[in-house]
Formats: C-alpha cells, sequence, structure tokens
C-alpha cells in the first residue's frame, strides 16, 4: 500500500483554510457591508459536482489574448506605458503543476482608468488598450502575458483611499470547487499596505502571497521588465491505492 | 497511517471588484464594451445543436442586503448533461454542450441562462442527488466567490431525499435554493433569487 496522490480532475479536495481567506464581512471596505452573508457557511462536503469543472482548449483563445499592450491596438500602436511581462507558475496546495488552465486578467491602464461604462475617475483613456488577456497554462503550469503596469486610483469607500496598481486574476484550476479570483500587486509599493480591500485579507504572510516579485533575469532586453507571480490552487486530498503510481 | 497535508497555502482572494466584466465579459454592452479582443464571451453559450435534453431558461436574481439587484455581479454556474455526467474538454466550437455557464446582467436586470435541465449526479452516499446547477457568485464587496446550488421546484420526491439539501437543517432556508417554475415564451424558464443578507438569506456553502 502506498499513499499517493489521485490524479488530477479526480477525487475531493482539501478543506479550504477559510481563515487564510478574507472573511466575508470587512467594514472597512464598506461594500461588505450589505454583500456578505450574515448566516455562517454550510459545511456540505464535495460530491462531483464540486470536484469537476469546465476545462478549455487552446481552440478558444485568440493569438493576442495575451498580449494586452496589442489585443486592443486601434491604430497599429502599442498601449501607453510601463511595458511588463507578469509570468508565473500555477500550482496546487500539493506543489504540483496545473496544467492547460485558464488564467484571465483585467486591470485600469497606465493612468488607473478602467474601459468600463460605469468608470468615473478623470484620468485618460488610451484608445489602444482595452485591459483584459487570457491565457492556458503550459504543461508544467507556467503562464505569461505582456501587458503595461496599471496606476494607481482613488476610488470612493473612505475619504481618501487608493488602490495600489494591480492587476485582478481568475483561475479554473480542474475543479469547480477551485475557482479563484484574486488581485496581483507589485512589490516595493507602499500603497499596498494602506489599502482597505488589501487589508481584509487577515494575516500578513498571506498578503506576501499576493505581491508579484521583480525579476531582472527574465527582463526582456530594451523591451519590458519583468515580475513573477506564482499562484497556488486547492490541492485534492491523497488517498491510499494499493501498487498504483500516481498517473496510472 | 497519516494523511497528507499540504505543502502550500492556496492564494489568498480577493474581491472581484466592480469591473469584473473587462476580463470576464469584456463584449458585454452594459459594462465594458470591449470589442474586438475575444470574439466571444466565454460561457455565453452552453449548448450546442445537438444537444440532448429539455431546454430550459435559468434565471438568478442577486438582491443585497438594502433590497437592491446587485448589478455588478458575475455568475458562474456548472451542471451535469441530462445523463448526469459533467463534460470534461466540451468543445463548443464543435456544438458540444460544455456544463458551464457565465453571466452578467442582462437589460431586464436578470442573470439568464440558456441550458438544459440536468440528469441526476451520483452522490457520495451512492445514491442519486436531485437534478441541480453548481452556483459561483463574485462582485464588489464580495472578498471570496460565493457557493450555493439552485435545485428545481418541480423535483419534489427527489429533492426530499437529496445528499445536499438534506444537510440544511431549516426547512424554511432549504427553500432559497429551489428555483420556482414559470412558463417563459417557448420554454419553461426556472428563477431563483439570490438574498445576499436578510430574512431571506440564501444558504452558501464551504466546499
Amino acid at each position: 500500500m502506498s499513499d499517493v496522490l489521485l490524479p488530477s480532475g479526480e477525487g475531493p479536495l482539501f478543506h479550504r483554510d477559510r481563515d487564510w481567506h478574507p472573511p466575508a464581512l470587512t467594514p472597512q471596505y464598506k461594500s461588505t457591508t450589505f454583500r456578505a452573508p450574515r448566516h455562517p457557511l454550510l459545511a456540505m462536503g464535495q460530491t462531483a459536482t464540486e470536484f469537476t469543472g469546465p476545462t478549455f482548449g487552446h481552440s478558444k483563445l485568440g493569438e493576442l489574448d495575451g498580449d494586452l499592450i496589442r489585443n486592443y491596438s486601434q491604430d497599429g500602436s502599442d498601449a501607453m506605458g510601463q511595458r511588463i511581462i507578469v509570468y508565473g507558475q500555477v500550482l496546487d496546495e500539493n506543489a504540483r503543476a496545473v496544467p492547460n488552465t485558464l488564467v484571465e486578467v483585467w486591470q485600469a491602464n497606465a493612468a488607473g482608468r478602467y474601459r468600463h461604462k460605469r468608470e468615473g475617475y478623470l484620468a485618460p483613456l488610451d484608445p489602444n488598450f482595452g485591459g483584459c488577456g487570457r491565457v492556458l497554462t503550459d504543461e508544467n503550469g507556467f503562464y505569461s502575458f505582456r501587458t503595461i503596469k496599471p496606476g494607481a486610483y482613488p476610488w470612493p469607500n473612505n475619504g481618501n483611499d487608493w488602490r495600489p496598481a494591480h492587476i485582478h486574476f481568475s483561475i479554473f484550476g480542474d475543479a469547480f470547487a477551485q475557482r479563484l479570483i484574486s488581485q496581483m500587486y507589485f512589490e516595493g509599493d507602499p500603497m499596498i499596505w494602506q489599502c482597505p480591500i488589501v487589508g481584509t485579507v487577515p494575516d500578513k504572510s498571506a498578503i506576501d502571497q499576493l505581491i508579484a516579485r521583480l525579476d531582472r533575469e527574465n527582463t526582456v532586453h530594451y523591451d519590458a521588465l519583468a515580475y513573477r507571480f506564482d499562484i497556488v490552487l486547492r490541492g485534492r486530498r491523497s488517498t491510499m491505492f494499493e501498487n498504483k503510481l500516481e498517473g496510472n | 497511517m497519516l494523511h497528507k497535508t499540504q505543502k502550500l497555502k492556496e492564494t489568498p482572494s480577493q474581491t472581484a471588484g466592480p469591473y469584473v466584466a473587462i476580463g470576464m465579459a469584456p463584449n458585454a454592452e452594459k459594462f465594458a464594451d470591449i470589442k474586438g479582443v475575444y470574439k466571444k464571451d466565454l460561457g455565453i453559450t452552453m449548448l450546442g445543436p445537438d444537444t440532448k435534453g429539455e431546454r430550459i431558461e435559468i434565471v438568478i436574481n442577486v438582491i443585497d442586503g438594502d433590497g437592491v439587484p446587485a448589478s455588478d455581479a458575475l455568475i458562474e454556474i456548472w451542471q451535469a448533461d441530462a445523463d448526469g455526467n459533467y463534460v470534461k474538454d466540451a468543445d463548443p466550437v464543435a456544438g458540444d454542450f460544455t456544463g458551464f455557464g457565465r453571466q452578467v446582467m442582462n437589460d431586464k436586470g436578470e442573470f439568464l441562462f440558456q441550458t438544459i435541465k440536468p440528469g441526476r449526479v451520483t452522490g457520495p452516499d451512492g445514491l442519486r442527488m436531485a437534478p441541480h446547477v453548481s452556483v459561483w457568485i463574485v462582485a464588489r464587496g464580495i472578498n471570496i466567490g460565493l457557493q450555493t446550488r439552485l435545485y428545481f421546484e418541480d423535483e419534489t420526491e427527489a429533492n426530499a431525499s437529496d445528499w445536499v439539501l438534506n444537510k440544511i437543517p431549516s426547512p424554511r432556508r432549504r427553500q432559497t435554493l429551489i428555483a420556482r417554475k414559470e412558463q417563459g415564451t417557448d420554454m419553461v424558464r426556472y428563477v431563483l433569487d439570490v438574498h445576499l443578507q436578510g430574512d431571506k438569506e440564501t444558504v452558501f456553502f464551504d466546499v
């Protein structure tokens, strides 16, 4: 008998550590006061509904989906701003790579302005920047996309709250219960520690997981800085198999 | 024997914020209206021309603690096919049923999914669960995606023995997961009001 991991796509996941995530109600982020459920979540265990999930093939993706500098270009020019590569590895809690999973991103432009009809910040739109991108991880769980560094911007919460520069991430995994949305911040940004939304995460080392590291090694010469942002999804619990090797 | 424990901590969740449509439904005209990047938004179409099963509409309304519809929310659903199987590696380009839907609010204030009624899936106890749809809601003011399920009003008998519904002690709260049946223009629609707070607060799960 050996204790091995289930192949991906099968079996229940580790219980989610809710203390590592932000609680539903965080009054310093005001919108949670009328949107946070007041009842505790009901523990229900997992069924096939939770440990299966949608997967996406390359047929869905366009050639420029992972290039935010070019994918909304109206006149052939690149988007304005500090050119960056954001890359990293998607892993599960067992430290195993998550291959072929969809990573979606969205962000404000270099001036801190979102392309959205309800956005009212006075900073200008960039006609050549849309702000969305998506990529699949490779067989080793790595993803990368090219974009411009988003600007910080003020938002109506308390009187003078500003969001630090950030990129929104949506990640699938292969189980619907792994579904995750988060935000990536930039190493060295003093605004991170003043942000009420960052502050919804209770533990400082959990916040550190949201901060991408400047990576000089992977800088594209005379073109773009590189930031590394690894992502961890929930892992599947190990189970007992007799004489059965992982992946068989 | 000791069980394996996690080697890494999960990346903590952060709110999807008010502009989730930019990244996850960029073509939606009411919101980002970003045309030309993605041909089609992900999860808009769940059905293929030959998909087996009863065509239905699912309408989900999300109401916050002030009684206001959460118009900036985004909802994803995941469901079995008509035979009660979860689809792997569906190719929507080839017209497969995907089991996966994603919607932002439409002009009528609804989150509307065109799908089929799912079959029954075997539960952990070996018995078949009632037909159901898994629902995941993100929005501004929601720090971590809310997970719930939608069941069908006209499955009284199956609902009564369902593995998950029976874990909800209060019959009144169990009712918050059951979508009411309405006759739409050319097909049946099932409507679920999801209340984030208040007397009718929906049951959300720690899955």
